[in-house]
């Protein structure tokens, strides 16, 4: 935080009167405000932390996700228009200004959706409770739209956001003391409240399903999941890699949820997220070695296609990256012991290729790998914290 | 035999007494079996899919409950205290029987939707709960009494549950289409309206389980637990 601040105060006289970007100043003003206010940074003492609050955390939080939202509105817009002309093979890069406006059109009323909701039920229950709001749901309420398909009707996020904001959060007493991920939960239930509208080939692109037909809108994903049954899309993985490039999945030419398909972008919030510690890079480094791991112990048992698939093409496909970085490393639902982080990431990471790969009706294995993670971390850290405690006893013992 | 003593002794009670009326009122609202004592928990979750299955499955532990109440009651003072468990076993498995042998003949629908769980229901804990708790240290009348309100306490949640999760999950109620048709695509679904697929799965039966108890415990403070 100290960084950002660094930089912050340097250009402020740029923006004071006089300055060259006088004109600016109201807008450095709020965000200004919205960063760093409350300054109040302990001076002196044993503390460690600086004034960093739940605000301040949140809005880090948002920034890092602006590439994967850029990109995802972006990506969006091109796969509509793939869907509309009939044809995988049009210029990514064409037509920008365009795509990006049709993109926004599909991504904006997620996020409107999703934050009305969600604010309204927290407001709902600040009254109730008679608590100011919490700024808990800010990030909650971008990364829903993020991990929707383009094509899911709004209704549809408005009631899972509700379900999950009820259910996910406010019944175990609000923002801090929530189980399971309030994103991931509102993704699993509209998955198996409203399945064809979260999978299969219709969903990815917005209008496949009314523009052309015999036009399959499928993704990288269900396109490799066809592999575990008799009639798999493609003839073999050279037919995938042709298809789909390496290069293609890391930069997010591909269908799929809105923010999940490019990796560099996510890269990019992961960054910001590790420089301002706000991220646990303990968690995201060993979701993504466990993932590989598990990638590699499939490619040894090998048998088909899916298998097969070179362990690096798992970290870039499908929501693997996304997860890892802004799902798993909620830090009020992942581990909070050091060594349960690792713990906590590595399974996760093996988990959700597991599912990804051996259970071709639950493609995003992600998701339910880190609620499952979620679960389970209470318990990893009561291990990790029994463990510390036997080995200092024992310390004491032979001292 | 003290029991038999004291139960001589006693004055005779009316038999709508304030104390037997709070026998039948209580198990519906304040010590529900299943949202406060939290028992019959497997077959609520199992058989809620739809409001009639639920409407027969609350009939079914209601007759075994009150029948069997009364019958235990009866013989409370005849049965060895060491094998009293194996009686009402026997007890409860016969009437049980009579319910499931009813059910084949007259509704045969019904009965094999709820398949195994009419079987199940001696393994009831409420079923159990009762006699063990209720009808072995009581008078007959007031064990009946008993056994009605633990009886409609537990079928009231199965219905109320099996309203949610049959309206919303198949759009429908007691097997009259509420929302339109769901296949012809009329009424609400032609707005685009689906039906929730979840619904339809346990755990969301425990979910709304969940939620009257949470609604039930945030009006009446009293019976949250001090921990």
């Amino acid at each position: 935080m100290k960084f950002l601040e660094n930089i912050v105060h340097k250009m402020e006289p740029k923006f004071a009167k006089g300055g060259k970007l006088e004109k600016w100043h109201p807008m450095f003003e709020s965000f200004t405000t919205l960063a760093f206010t409350p300054a109040i940074v302990t001076q002196k003492g044993a503390h460690i932390r600086d004034g960093v609050d739940l605000k301040r955390t949140m809005i880090t939080v948002i920034m890092a996700m602006v590439p994967c939202l850029l990109f995802g509105i972006y990506n969006t817009g091109h796969w509509e228009m793939v869907a509309a002309a009939g044809d995988r093979g049009l210029d990514f890069w064409a037509n920008g200004g365009a795509k990006f406006m049709a993109g926004l059109w599909v991504v904006l009323p997620l996020i409107v959706v999703s934050y009305g909701v969600g604010l309204t039920i927290e407001f709902i229950f600040g009254f109730l409770r008679g608590h100011s709001l919490h700024e808990g749901f800010l990030v909650s309420g971008m990364l829903i739209p993020l991990v929707m398909p383009a094509d899911v009707p709004l209704w549809m996020v408005g009631v899972a956001t509700a379900f999950a904001v009820i259910i996910g959060k406010e019944i175990f007493g609000g923002t801090g003391m929530n189980i399971l991920n309030v994103a991931l939960t509102a993704r699993a239930f509209l998955f198996f409240a409203y399945p064809t509208s979260m999978s299969g080939d219709k969903v990815w692109m917005a209008g496949t399903e009314s523009k052309v037909d015999g036009f399959t809108g499928s993704t990288a994903l269900g396109d490799l999941a066809t592999f575990m049954s008799d009639k798999p899309v493609f003839e073999n993985l050279e037919a995938y890699t042709n298809n789909y490039s390496f290069f293609d999945s890391v930069w997010g030419m591909i269908p799929g949820s809105i923010g999940e398909t490019s990796l560099i972008a996510i890269l990019i919030g992961a960054l910001i997220l590790l420089i301002t510690g706000v991220g646990s890079l303990r968690i995201m480094a060993s979701f993504f070695i466990g993932g590989y791991v598990m990638g590699l112990i499939l490619n040894a048992f090998g048998g088909n296609e899916f298998l097969d698939l070179p362990a690096h093409f798992h970290l870039a496909i499908g929501g693997f990256a996304f997860g890892a970085v802004f799902m798993a490393t909620d830090p009020v639902t992942a581990s909070q012991t050091a060594t349960g982080k690792i713990i906590y990431g590595f399974l996760g990471g093996l988990i959700a290729i597991l599912i990804r790969v051996l259970n071709p009706a639950y493609p995003e294995g992600v998701m339910l790998a880190i609620l499952f993670m979620n679960v389970m971390a209470p318990i990893i850290d009561h291990y990790v914290v029994q463990g510390n405690i036997k080995r200092r006893l024992k310390r004491v013992k032979t001292a | 035999m003290s029991e038999v003593a004291q139960d001589a002794k006693a004055p005779r009670e009316p038999l709508f007494s304030k104390k037997n009326k709070k026998l039948v009122t209580d198990p519906l609202t304040d010590n529900n079996p299943v949202t406060i004592q939290v028992l019959g928990i497997c077959s609520a979750l199992a058989i809620t899919v739809q409001v009639e299955q639920g409407v027969v499955m609350g009939g079914a532990v209601l007759f075994v409950l009150i029948l069997g109440n009364l019958f235990i009651s009866l013989m409370r003072n005849l049965i060895p205290s060491r094998i009293r468990i194996i009686v009402q076993l026997v007890v409860v498995a016969a009437l049980v029987i009579i319910v499931n042998e009813v059910l084949k003949a007259f509704l045969p629908d019904v009965s094999e939707k709820l398949s195994v769980f009419v079987g199940l229901i001696i393994t009831n804990c409420i079923i159990m709960g009762r006699f063990e708790a209720f009808a072995m240290a009581n008078k007959p009348w007031p064990s009946i009494m008993d056994a009605v309100g633990n009886g409609v306490g537990y079928a009231g949640l199965l219905i109320l549950v099996a309203v949610f999760r049959e309206l919303f999950g198949s759009g429908t109620l007691y097997g009259y289409p509420v929302f339109g048709d769901y296949i012809q695509g009329n009424g609400l679904y032609a707005l685009g309206y689906v039906n929730n697929n979840m619904m339809i799965l346990p755990p969301m039966a425990l979910i709304i389980v969940g939620v009257i108890i949470w609604v039930q415990r945030s009006r009446n403070k009293s019976l949250v637990e001090s921990n």
